[in-house]
């Protein structure tokens, strides 16, 4: 890594040595799982290069940014609206929670028995090897699960800005009602924190941004119907993944960029494994970087994965808003909208996420299912149960793995993985 | 065409070598600390046009030994439990480190499975363990826990509470042959409901090295209320799978 970063991340309050490490590690495993596949596309190039840079370039032009007076925006869930904060001229990046770091200073706050992805944001708030959290000029916690909410009283204490944004937990005319209520909220908080004013044009624009950006993965998906499969699932994870760090306008060239290359591959034929390789829909908790055990274990097992039933996904960006609206309060409310048709399992009942696995079954020909869920996740662990008896009940084969983020049970997830595979074949 | 299948496991290895569908060869020996070296050694001066491994330490196998392939245990016991006994449709596989149970379709195919987490409760290792604690032997643990009028509830699933577990029930002066009982139970009760979980149908084969103790035969057709079938020699089931499975790839591979 570049040493000119060096003193940039020294200004931001990195833990300098504890970050090395981390980039070793991250290096390493990219190096791994990403650069041993074969037949990549050329156009995995750019997100090579993002990664390599995911805490050099990217914090250094968010550093730019904020120089020239610019606000950033970090946050944990895809409840947060990009297009309220992009409207405000902020830049909104995602933070992070994919690996295990300080784990010992981290039980020190929270119980053994919290799940591993609001144990890493722990982990790195407490190990300070997170740029994106240090650079946050505000970081913006939500209510979807116990164990975030809960956890946000104690995050409270370890950073200055941290807003919290509640959230309906049903999808009742009440519950939109609180969640319009939170994001005229989140608009008014997000203009007092920018001092720009929120107009009907810059929200439009912010719209369309943010769509533009969702279309261009929209297209990514559709192309992973075809047999065989242009790309493998964990480059196009990689993909959903740098959604949440990168600029979102070269995000979206980028995104369209290997689209291209993708549509000549699938006219030649030509495809990351085999034709007829099993196919996997992977359904479940979001897999924030460099959360990427499970899909690495299944896509060296003999499958290959065509979708992500996920936050970091097709949960999370599947749904347009609606860009006819002209006024604010047409567009806010096409805002909410949008958002409020969020899948995620922290609603009761939610009868349209397994709606949504079924369909995508059968949009990507999906042989079988295999639900992700970590470890203590209550909401996904406590649907994983009716998920599998759904799709069992279509003859959809499920395979159910729970699991976090250390490496130890890796040679039996491995065991599992493959037997479902050779169940399919 | 003669065909071979290892099966190495946490705890033991096992060689069986087909022609046909028939046995010709059979060999174990525990696995150690160097399961290759132990592999090589159970394969020397024998020959075979095919093999598979299977168990845990199948990948490091088909790194080391040319023309290896593998299969997971899961299927490889699927094609042997199909071999054995023709009409079972669910099998129990408790082995040294992990449990597994299996349901197939008619055609001997995988229909769903399940298996233990990371860790070795309920497997032969726990009661290894256990039995160590209480002064037997793994051969005769079985047996005598069988001796026991009722058993002595055991709250703990994990190798390492059950211990202490244990120890205080020593301690306390309660019977040994009752405690042993209680583990066999509480391991018993945590294979059924495993068992439930992929739904029992018709005959249900035990195999694994567990398979091999008496008592958790026994309340295994307790809890389940009804026979369970035991391979005459239920380590084998992997390997024996593993083979039939080489011949049958060495076929449609020609």
């Amino acid at each position: 890594m570049n040493n000119n970063y060096q003193s940039m991340w020294k200004n931001l309050g990195l833990d300098l040595n504890a970050h090395d490490a981390l980039l070793q590690v991250l290096g390493k495993g990219y190096q791994d799982i990403f650069l041993a596949q074969n037949n990549r596309p050329e156009g995995m190039s750019y997100f090579d290069f993002v990664m390599s840079e995911v805490h050099g370039l990217r914090i250094k032009e968010l550093m730019d940014e904020k120089d020239q007076g610019r606000k950033i925006v970090g946050s944990y869930c895809v409840f947060v609206p990009e297009e309220l904060v992009l409207a405000a001229n902020a830049t909104l990046v995602g933070l992070c929670s994919g690996a295990d770091f300080v784990m010992e200073e981290v039980e020190k706050l929270l119980p053994r028995n919290t799940c591993a992805l609001i144990k890493s944001s722990f982990g790195f708030k407490l190990g300070k090897v997170c740029p994106y959290l240090e650079s946050a000029d505000m970081i913006v916690g939500e209510n979807t699960c116990d164990g975030k909410k809960k956890a946000y009283e104690t995050l409270n204490t370890l950073v200055k800005n941290l807003y919290v944004m509640d959230l309906p937990q049903v999808k009742s005319e009440q519950g939109k009602s609180l969640l319009k209520a939170e994001y005229d909220r989140f608009k008014n908080a997000m203009e007092k924190l920018t001092g720009v004013s929120i107009t009907a044009e810059s929200l439009k624009q912010a719209i369309q941004i943010v769509n533009a950006k969702r279309s261009a993965i929209h297209r990514l998906s559709a192309l992973r119907k075809a047999n065989p499969v242009p790309i493998s699932g964990l480059d196009a994870l990689l993909a959903n993944q740098v959604f949440f760090y990168d600029n979102p306008a070269r995000f979206t060239e980028s995104v369209n960029k290997i689209c291209d290359e993708l549509e000549k591959r699938i006219e030649e034929k030509q495809g990351v494994f085999p034709e007829n390789t099993p196919r996997i829909l992977l359904s479940g908790c979001p897999m924030a970087v460099p959360n990427w055990k499970l899909p690495w274990i299944i896509e060296t097992s003999g499958a290959v994965i065509v979708g992500e039933e996920s936050c970091v996904g097709e949960r999370g960006t599947r749904n347009l808003t609606d860009e006819s609206g002209q006024t604010m309060d047409e567009m806010m409310k096409s805002i909410v909208n949008r958002y409020f048709k969020v899948d995620c399992a922290i609603f009761s009942p939610n009868p349209d996420r397994l709606n949504h696995i079924s369909e995508m079954v059968e949009t990507y020909k999906a042989d079988g299912v295999i639900h992700y869920s970590l470890q203590f996740c209550q909401p996904y662990l406590m649907e994983s149960i009716p998920v599998e008896t759904a799709l069992e009940n279509k003859n959809i084969p499920v395979l159910r793995i729970e699991t976090d983020y250390s490496m130890e049970d890796v040679g039996q997830l491995k065991t599992r993985v493959e037997a479902f595979v050779e169940q399919l074949t | 065409m003669k065909c071979a299948g290892i099966d190495i496991g946490s705890r033991t290895i096992e060689l069986v070598i087909v022609e046909g569908d028939q046995i010709i060869e059979q060999r174990q020996t525990n696995t150690g600390y160097d399961p290759i070296k132990e592999s090589q050694h159970l394969l020397q001066d024998l020959s075979y046009d095919h093999i598979i491994a299977t168990g845990y330490g199948r990948k490091l196998f088909e790194i080391y030994v040319d023309n290896a392939q593998t299969v997971t245990e899961i299927k490889a016991y699927a094609r042997g439990v199909k071999q054995l006994f023709p009409d079972a449709r669910t099998i129990l596989d408790i082995g040294g480190q992990d449990s597994k149970a299996i349901s197939l379709l008619e055609n001997g195919k995988i229909k769903k499975f399940e298996m233990n987490d990371r860790c070795a409760a309920g497997t032969g290792k726990f009661l290894e363990v256990m039995a160590k604690a209480l002064g037997f032997s793994i051969d005769q643990f079985g047996e005598e826990a069988l001796k026991a009028s009722k058993d002595l509830k055991i709250n703990s699933m994990c190798t390492v509470f059950a211990e202490s577990e244990v120890t205080s029930l020593i301690a306390r002066g309660e019977n040994r042959l009752e405690i042993a009982r209680g583990l066999h139970a509480s391991v018993a009760k945590r294979a059924v409901s495993m068992l439930k979980r992929i739904s029992i149908n018709r005959t249900i084969v035990f195999a694994g090295g567990v398979a091999r103790n008496i008592c958790m035969c026994h309340m295994l057709e307790e809890l389940l209320a009804q026979e369970i079938k035991i391979p005459n020699d239920p380590q084998i089931v992997g390997a024996l799978g593993a083979a039939l499975l080489a011949g049958e790839q060495g076929n449609s591979r020609r």
